[in-house]
């Protein structure tokens, strides 16, 4: 149906002082026959935060949710191709999934906070894995809330329903939850869509912080947000990686056309 | 449409007959569009119709006006049926208790009959019955074309005159009065008594008629009803007791008889033992049954004397009197305290007289029991399948199957479940049961009968669809980013339905429980031949280990309102008890669904709020 994945895909990422984190190989997905993703190829690397960019429909958030395997949830799905983390391919059936998404934590388009308190929302993570020592969960509702720059505006407040919450604070209390369990990985779908450019400014300040110490992979519609926090960038269109590099470069000096003119705005 | 390079004019000029009609939707703007100047080659394009002359003209026909009012309509006359129904019941339930006037009314022939007013009606004379009248009434009745008015008074002494109504001609009667010295005697037996009191007889101290005062009457009363309670008492409960050990005693050695036969030597010592047990327990049967003599010997010598209105006496035991008061003489507070105290009564107590009077206690005991029960089973039951349905199970052919069959099973006959439940709870399982386990009771069931476990299963197979289909709602309510949300996590499916998806859908569960509840407490067909019986002698609870006695048959308010109504010797007696009985039954109905409003509410609050 869609001429795609014929071209090779053009890469010139930064290589991490501490390797890649995540390496696709080849990867193609389809949903019900249909397909959604073209041999894509790229690495992650390791502490650093790789910004996911592309046309609406591209395929981006296909691409992050095959890493914690989020769209085995979807009848009919099929891939090719391996997605390693670490060595181990993660499609590999012997794979434990429960213990594959405790490594990633994941921040949704839309804030999903549940209906419970806002501590309860945070420790979630760590309820499910059975940790029940009082002093860990209290020490990681601050930590967690700390790090998504949300403590001072609810540590009064911890015991309240979590959808009392304006929308900008759900999505940085979802942060939060997904950071709280201490993932190598974070998966960041468009975190900013809903929010206005105050709480936008604090989760990249956020994101900023995390460098480093977590690995990141976020998708952006806005090209100024990829451009400020992220240290390689990958392009994609019509389910292929076009262009995989760093990010100053792909911004200022794209080497494939195509890549050029979605930075510059001139389709997309 | 604008991909389409085509001009508007080109559009314009394509169009060949008339335009298409204009719904009067289209906006003002539209509608008063400047008509344009025909262009080339239009001569044959048909006048303007009317319709674009008259751009803001109301369209019946398109605004769908008389669907709107018909579906009003529609709605009205169901809504009135309901409230129609509602009403009529209430009305009838409500004033059954109160107490009313009672009338002496002089016939013709020199009799008097007192009662109270029950109903008037027009009726048609026989001509037989025209003949013996006098001229000026045959010819009042010619005059109506033949009919003619007749009054239903209740006159009661049901022992005394056979019949508990009597219908007097309005033409028969020649003075109506209300003597304030009448009084209206509720009985254990025979129904109410209506007459004047001639003498109290307090045990040798002798007081007449015309010296009664209310005080030591009800003083009196009260005594008499305090030696009633206690003898029931000691029959009921205590000799009951007492007769349920000799039972068990005697179960024991029977049992010890068929595993050990007769001539072992456990069975001898087993029998040693039930025999001194049994001596003892004898003992105090007749220790029982002697008290309870002398307590009815003196109870004996309390009695009052009543006359009915043509003078004929009827001596009765004070303890025999449920309640008396003198019905025109009341105040207005006296009556509203009668008026409560006949609602406690209703219920609180047992019925008398096969159902037509007294309380329905244990109706609404055991409608209580029996609904606790269906949802205890029905909850788990119903939710687990449709968690299995909803979460686990491949969606596909066999699941909508499944679910088609489920939906449908909801529209059984409830007569069937019953036949089900008799066939296979209470014969098959229950047979079982009693072979297995009760083998010294059998020839005579346990188990193997209905009762108050078989008919809660059977209506909780009856209302499992009701459950299923609004479990299944709820949780395909739950939005998938939760899900995902908690599955990204690292939850496993199954942490994720507890933490996030139950507590989600539990209002929606809970109502479908609630309504589950409702439809099985109304429910009366299957019952009939699961366990449901017109007087039932003992409570599934009582203080008797194991305290819930789940194989006993037991009463329930729909099939004493099928009882009382079609199965009493005086079906106008009856009426007023079916009206209040419906009455409790709807409100019973009523108040569950209420509760499942307020329970939804509740949890809505605390899993829905606040969204942004
Ligand atoms: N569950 C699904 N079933 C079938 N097709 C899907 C499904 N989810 C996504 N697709 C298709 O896969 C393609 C890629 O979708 P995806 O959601 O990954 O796009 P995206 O790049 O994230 O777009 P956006 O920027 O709008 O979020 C689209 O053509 C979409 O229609
Ligand atoms: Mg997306």
């Amino acid at each position: 149906m869609r001429e795609s994945g014929n071209g090779e895909t053009v890469y010139h990422a930064k290589q991490g002082p501490e390797g890649s984190l995540l390496t696709i190989e080849d990867f193609s997905l389809w949903y019900s026959g249909k397909q959604a993703l073209f041999d894509v190829s790229m690495q992650v690397e390791k502490g650093f935060v790789t910004a996911l960019i592309g046309p609406s429909g591209c395929g981006k958030s296909t691409l992050l949710r095959a890493i914690n395997r989020m769209n085995d949830l979807i009848a009919g799905l099929r891939t090719r191709g391996r997605i390693l983390l670490g060595d181990t391919d993660i499609y590999n059936p012997s794979v434990d999934v429960i213990a594959l998404r405790k490594a990633m934590g994941m921040v949704f388009q839309k804030p999903n906070p549940f209906p419970m308190s806002i501590a309860a929302n945070v420790i979630y993570p760590l309820r499910v894995d059975g940790v029940r020592d009082k002093s860990i969960l209290r020490e990681t509702v601050e930590r967690a809330l700390r790090q998504a720059a949300l403590w001072d505006e609810v540590k009064d407040r911890l015991q309240d329903n979590a959808l009392g919450l304006s929308g900008g604070q759900q999505q940085r209390l979802c942060i939060a939850r997904a950071i709280a369990a201490d993932p190598d990985v974070l998966l960041m779908d468009e975190p900013c869509s809903a929010l206005d450019p105050v709480a936008t400014g604090k989760i990249e300040d956020l994101i900023d912080d995390l460098r480093g110490r977590y690995t990141i992979i976020i998708v952006t519609h806005n090209m100024q947000q990829a451009a400020r926090v992220s240290d390689n960038t990958a392009f994609m269109y019509l389910g292929a990686l076009i262009e995989c590099g760093e990010t100053s470069t792909i911004f200022t000096n794209p080497k494939v056309k195509k890549t050029m003119e979605y930075v510059t705005g001139r389709f997309g | 449409m604008s991909a389409n390079p085509k001009s508007a004019a080109d559009e314009f000029d394509n169009r060949v007959g008339p335009p298409p009609r204009r719904s009067h939707a289209a906006s003002p703007q539209e509608t008063t569009e400047p008509v344009r100047a025909p262009e080339k080659g239009e001569e044959e394009r048909p006048p303007l119709t009317p319709a674009r002359k008259r751009p803001y003209a109301w369209d019946f026909r398109a605004a769908g006006e008389p669907f709107v009012w018909s579906m009003g309509g529609a709605l009205v006359i169901g809504i009135l049926m309901i409230i129609g129904f509602l009403i009529f019941v209430v009305y009838n339930g409500i004033l059954t208790f109160y107490p009313e006037p009672l009338y002496v009314v002089k016939l013709k022939d020199n009799k008097q009959i007192a009662g109270e007013f029950f109903r008037a009606e027009v009726y048609k004379l026989e001509p037989e019955a025209l003949k013996g009248l006098p001229e000026n009434v045959r010819k009042e009745i010619a005059d109506q074309k033949g009919f003619a008015n007749r009054n239903l008074y209740r006159i009661g002494n049901f022992d005394l005159y056979n019949e508990d109504f009597r219908w007097t001609p309005t033409h028969d009667i020649v003075e109506t009065s209300t003597p304030k010295d009448m009084f209206f005697v509720e009985r254990v037996e025979w129904g109410p008594f209506i007459g004047r009191i001639t003498k109290l007889d307090l045990n040798g101290q002798i007081i007449q008629g015309s010296d009664v005062n209310m005080a030591t009457l009800d003083q009196a009363v009260a005594q008499a009803t305090k030696r009633r309670a206690r003898i029931r008492q000691i029959e009921r409960s205590e000799m009951g007791e007492v007769n349920h050990h000799l039972e068990k005693g005697r179960l024991g050695l029977r049992k010890v008889a068929l595993s050990r036969g007769e001539e072992s030597p456990e069975y001898r010592s087993a029998k040693d033992e039930y025999e001194a047990k049994a001596e003892k327990w004898r003992a105090r049967h007749e220790e029982l049954a002697r008290e309870a003599e002398s307590i009815k010997e003196r109870d004996g010598k309390y009695t009052i004397t009543l006359a009915e209105v043509n003078g004929q006496e009827k001596q009765l035991k004070l303890s025999d009197i449920v309640r008396l008061y003198p019905a025109n003489r009341l105040t207005v507070t006296e009556k509203l305290h009668i008026y409560l105290s006949r609602w406690w009564e209703f219920l609180s107590q047992e019925p008398r007289e096969a159902n037509t009077e007294g309380g329905v206690m244990p109706a609404i005991f055991g409608t209580f029991c029996m609904t606790a029960l269906l949802a205890l089973a029905v909850a788990p039951f119903g939710v687990v399948a449709a968690l299995y349905l909803r979460e686990y199970a491949k969606q596909g052919r066999v699941v909508s199957l499944v679910r088609i069959c489920v939906n449908n099973l909801a529209g059984v006959p409830s007569i069937v479940y019953g036949i089900f439940g008799l066939g296979f709870f209470a014969y098959l399982v229950g047979g079982s049961i009693d072979q297995l386990f009760f083998p010294e009771r059998l020839p005579s069931p346990t188990f193997g009968t209905g009762g108050l476990l078989w008919a809660s299963l059977t209506l909780a197979l009856l209302t499992v669809p009701v459950v299923i289909v609004a479990t299944e709602e709820a949780l395909a309510a739950v939005p998938q980013s939760m899900r995902e949300g908690s599955l990204a996590c690292g939850a496993s499916k199954w942490q994720t339905i507890k933490h996030i998806v139950l507590p989600r859908a539990m209002p929606g569960i809970m109502t479908g429980l609630i309504l589950a509840m409702a439809r099985g407490a109304q429910e009366v067909a299957p019952l009939m031949l699961v366990g449901v019986v017109k007087i039932a002698p003992e409570l599934p609870i009582d203080g008797i280990f194991p305290y819930l006695h789940l194989e006993r048959s037991f009463m329930h308010l729909g099939f004493h309102i099928y009882d009382v109504g079609f199965q009493s010797r005086n079906s106008e007696a009856a009426r007023p008890m079916v009206y209040v009985t419906t009455l409790l039954l709807i409100g019973m109905v009523l108040a569950l669904n209420a509760a499942s409003i307020v329970v939804r509410n509740r949890l809505k609050k605390k899993f829905l709020a606040g969204h942004f």
